[in-house]
């Protein structure tokens, strides 16, 4: 077997050149300046958008937080149908993340106008018109719809695995519903949890495109700093380098702590 | 308990695709507005077959999806085979590197191969465009193909290869005839993945593309920033029921093989 | 057998959609019958010298344009022209074409290296600070026959004091689109200062860029567009982060959509934008306010990345051909600065102050200067601080105190989990 090592020769070299020195340029360019010279000054210089650093962990930590809220009872019921049942239901519940997150995006962009289709409907009743996009609250609201699925899934998978004589021995053994899931359900999805919150948490603090579909432009997020660096309306790959290396740093660290919640030491995603 | 469950479902359901049902409904507007429903018309749907930017812009995604996704199952499957056989160490590292275009955030995967394309164009005659589109596409899906491949390898006997060859199978042959067919449905279905992220990607593409070969969401980003016409909505109603028919046809072909199966393998036990 | 599924299909739709069907669908239905009934005039094109157009004809030549976007005319409107596809049967070139939405933007991706733009239409003052930053090569006059027809008063601007660089494709000025039905305010009486008007909190819309922005600002302020004094900027900035909280959003082309459905009531942009708009909506109005604006001149670069300069050139003479000319400036009814596409304008558009101010009112319009690169520096720094700046509605504690427990909470699990697998042990 050990003949077969040479196998993974191209995708090695390919790794090298695409995923490592890709990563090691963004620690080069954050540490150089536009002349060429070695510095701190970029890294110190993010310090100026710690805000905007500071409103993209809470919102996404928002998002997350829904999107476990949510998903979770749905995953539990879902788990719970009958086997044949099952595959049609996930497939309904995932149909719509295949469709391209720009246009799903969009869709919400027409509904929550200040004469989006939500206010029209309101102001039927005589209700509103109600401040919905260009907010933070549209922002989560984007990412909470985007994600969902992200975090649906690996709670399922889980749960599916949790056989139903564990959870009817325990309220044999006289555990109420309350408890049921408290000590039993929980504990055994926990590794579906951990790995929903990554999942949906890394794409929510890094995107661009919710916040400056649904956000206005005025909700900055981490990922729309460095979009500005380099593609932007503020040329500056160096600092962009620099605001990505430390929203790597940040996401190393997150994955750290959810990987001490996870049982054992298996890779999450 | 069970009831509230299903409820929970419906109201889910209703919020994943109330957006995206609205999406279609306007796509039949006779008028530009988005909220004001006024008329019918199929007029969205021949505007959006003469647009020449969206055309181009599905064939380029197309072509680059089909041979990102062809490029990056075999570079993944043999990587997965060789990293399957190395030691503990080297094979924890490699997995590890292997996992960072999953777990990095997309913009920072994007951002770094912008960086490493703009050295090497600073210095080699490489342009953003097709290629630069391709090698950033294969390198985030070949860690989607090695991920779908490497369990398959462990419901594998290893020693089933050294077997084939004491029997007299050259090692090419012994790769064919006895690890291909046992890792073939994690092959296939990294390359779905692989095919599907392609075709879907925004935020890599959108930093690794130049002058040509604009990919579709690129496209559909661009449209969003200006005046948006309901070709948008036409274009979504098509995606959406593209989807919806693969899918669909993906669930009955599983579900008849799965039958296959079932009935051959209780004919067997009788 | 499509009429029945047409029907079956609308009849679905009307059932469902019934709420929103219900809310005022007639006036717009009546509208589109009035439009319906508009004669369409096809519009025609003559070239005069076809052969100058043949060189690269089976030459597989393809060219990248660059351009803004809603900048061209390609054929969306019935009878209109559709420019590109008209090159590329004229010429046999290829024509990829992409769009950016500022000037910065287009900056940036140029700066970054690595593409190769043929045409790029940059604005005044981005033209002149890619002039000097070696960003755009000569052009070879000689082979732009058409630049005959390009006004005197359009030659040798200040960005390109020679000519060399640049061929004007459109100009214009900036100012303030309104809506009409709700801001009940004499057009002479509205000034800049609306645009910090409380009483339209949440309904004003502001440019996403940063020397459009601060150009209001520093009007208001009474100081130059193209000041590079460091306190005179900051003020802007300040002036601009005292806006933030009645802004509805940041836009550049989104206004049009914006400001067309509704969604906002007072914006300000450029003109011939503002025009296309009010094509829509008949609600809006335009004002230049009195008290200065900025004037610019858009005009066609050829990036020194170029590699097929010639068939840039040719596409330049095309864009200049008086009925492509006139067909790109009767759809995106900027100003023109082509003598032969002004000629045929209706008597209307000649005579609109806006599309043409008269020169006593140019005199208050400034044109933009590229500014040092230190300015630059600091208006970007600024500008990102600006839109970075917290709202002052979120509430500033919530965030620390969240983050604080969950910090805390990870300890509680971990030394739980670490007294744990040390009674493992045990």
């Amino acid at each position: 077997m050990k003949q077969l090592k040479i196998f993974s020769v191209p995708y090695l070299v390919w790794m090298l050149v695409f995923i490592l020195v890709p990563l090691i340029m963004v620690a080069y360019f954050a540490f150089r300046t536009a002349d060429g010279q070695w510095t701190i000054q970029n890294i110190s210089d993010v310090g100026q958008y710690a805000n905007i650093f500071v409103r993209s962990i809470w919102l996404a930590l928002l998002a997350t937080v829904i999107c476990l809220v949510v998903a979770y009872p749905l995953a539990y019921a879902l788990s719970r149908m009958e086997k044949h049942k099952q595959s049609t239901m996930l497939l309904i519940v995932m149909l719509p993340m295949w469709m391209n997150f720009l246009l799903r995006t969009y869709a919400w962009m027409t509904l929550l106008g200040n004469n989006g289709i939500i206010n029209n409907l309101l102001g039927m009743i005589g209700l509103g018109p109600y401040k919905l996009i260009n907010t933070s609250g549209a922002v989560v609201l984007g990412m909470v719809y985007n994600y969902l699925p992200f975090m649906i899934l690996p709670l399922y998978s889980v749960m599916e695995k949790i056989d139903k004589s564990v959870i009817e021995a325990a309220s044999d053994l006289g555990c109420n519903s309350r408890r049921v899931i408290t000590r039993v359900v929980v504990p055994l999805s926990l590794p579906g949890i951990t790995s929903g919150i990554t999942m949906v948490f890394v794409p929510a603090i890094s995107t661009f495109i919710i916040s400056r579909m649904l956000g206005g432009g005025s909700n900055l997020l981490i990922g729309d700093l460095i979009e500005m660096q380099f593609l932007g309306n503020s040329y500056n790959p160096h600092l962009g380098a620099a605001i990505s290396l430390v929203l790597m740093v940040i996401i190393l660290l997150i994955m750290t702590v959810m990987n001490q919640f996870s049982p054992d030491d298996q890779v999450l995603i | 308990m069970k009831r509230l469950g299903k409820i929970w479902f419906a109201v889910v359901l209703v919020f994943l695709y109330a957006p995206i049902f609205v999406l279609i409904v306007f796509s039949f507007n006779e008028t530009k507005s988005r909220s004001v429903f006024s008329g019918f018309t199929l007029d969205w749907y021949e505007k959006l077959f003469h647009n020449k930017i969206i055309i181009s812009s599905l064939i380029n995604t197309i072509i680059i999806a089909v041979i990102a996704s062809i490029i990056s199952t075999i570079l993944g499957t043999l990587a997965a085979i060789g990293i399957n056989s190395m030691r503990k160490v080297p094979k924890a590292v490699v997995l590890n590197i292997t996992n960072m275009p999953i777990i990095n955030p997309e913009i920072v995967t994007g951002v770094s191969m912008m960086l490493l394309f703009v050295f090497f164009a600073a210095r080699m005659n490489l342009e953003f465009g097709f290629v630069t589109l391709l090698i950033a596409h294969i390198t985030f899906n070949v860690p989607y193909v090695i991920l779908n491949i490497m369990p398959k390898f462990k419901q594998m006997d290893p020693h089933l290869y050294e077997a084939a060859q004491d029997l007299g199978c050259s090692p090419f042959q012994a790769f064919r005839k006895v690890i291909l067919p046992e890792i073939m449905p994690g092959v296939i279905s990294g390359f779905l993945m692989a095919f599907t992220y392609s075709l879907d990607d925004f935020v890599i593409s959108y930093f690794t593309s130049g002058s040509t070969s604009q990919t579709l969401p690129i496209t559909i980003y661009s449209m969003t920033r200006r005046k948006v016409s309901p070709e948008i909505n036409a274009l979504s109603t098509i995606i959406f029921l593209v989807v919806v028919i693969v899918l669909i046809v993906k669930n009955v072909i599983e579900n008849r093989t799965a039958k296959r199966n079932a009935a051959y393998k209780g004919g067997a036990r009788e | 057998m499509m009429k029945n599924k047409k029907k079956y299909l609308s009849l679905l739709l009307s059932t469902v959609l019934f709420a929103s069907m219900l809310s005022g669908c007639a006036s717009d239905s009546d509208n589109a019958e009035e439009e319906g009934e508009e004669e369409v005039v096809e519009q025609t094109l003559t070239i005069a010298d076809e052969d100058y157009y043949t060189r690269f004809k089976g030459d597989d030549v393809e060219i990248n344009v660059y351009n803004w976007g809603e900048y061209i005319c390609i054929g969306e409107e019935e009878g209109t022209l559709d420019i590109l596809t008209e090159f590329e049967e004229l010429t046999g070139i290829k024509v990829n074409y992409t769009t950016f939405a500022t000037n910065e933007e287009l900056y940036a991706k140029l700066k970054g290296g690595g593409v190769s733009y043929d045409v790029i239409i940059p604005s005044d003052y981005m033209i002149s600070k890619m002039i000097k930053e070696d960003m755009v090569q000569k052009i070879d006059m000689n082979n732009i026959p058409n630049y005959k027809y390009i006004m005197d008063d359009f030659r040798n601007l200040e960005y390109d004091p020679q000519n060399e660089y640049s061929v004007p494709y459109t100009w214009g000025t900036v100012g303030i689109i309104y809506d009409t039905t709700v801001i009940d305010v004499a057009p002479e009486d509205i000034d800049w200062d609306i645009l910090w008007n409380e009483d339209y909190a949440d309904q004003i819309l502001m440019f996403d860029n940063p020397r459009d922005a601060f150009a209001i600002a520093e009007i208001m302020l009474g100081y130059s567009l193209n000041t590079e004094n460091e306190k005179e900027l900051e003020e802007a900035a300040e002036l601009l982060k005292d806006q933030k909280k009645i802004v509805q959003a940041y836009v550049m082309d989104e206004i049009f959509d914006k400001m067309g459905a509704g969604d906002a009531l007072i914006a300000p942009y450029y003109a011939g934008d503002a025009l296309m708009i009010m094509d829509e909506n008949e609600d809006l109005g335009f004002v230049v306010p009195k008290s200065g604006t900025n004037l610019f001149v858009d005009a066609m670069c050829i990036p020194t990345s170029s590699k097929q300069k010639e068939a840039a050139e040719m596409f330049i003479n095309f864009m200049c051909e008086p009925d492509i000319a006139y067909a790109n400036i009767d759809y995106i009814c900027y100003s023109t600065p082509h003598s032969a596409a002004y000629d045929m304008l209706d008597e209307e558009v000649r005579n609109d102050p806006v599309s043409y101010p008269s020169d006593e009112v140019k005199e208050h319009m400034t044109v933009f200067v590229n500014l040092s690169d230190e300015a630059s520096k600091t208006m970007q720094d600024l500008w990102t601080q600006m839109k970075s700046a917290e709202d002052e509605t979120t509430s500033r504690w919530l965030m620390p105190v969240f983050l604080v427990a969950c910090l805390l909470a990870v300890i509680v699990i971990l030394i739980r989990r670490h007294i744990k697998n040390k009674k493992d042990i045990f």
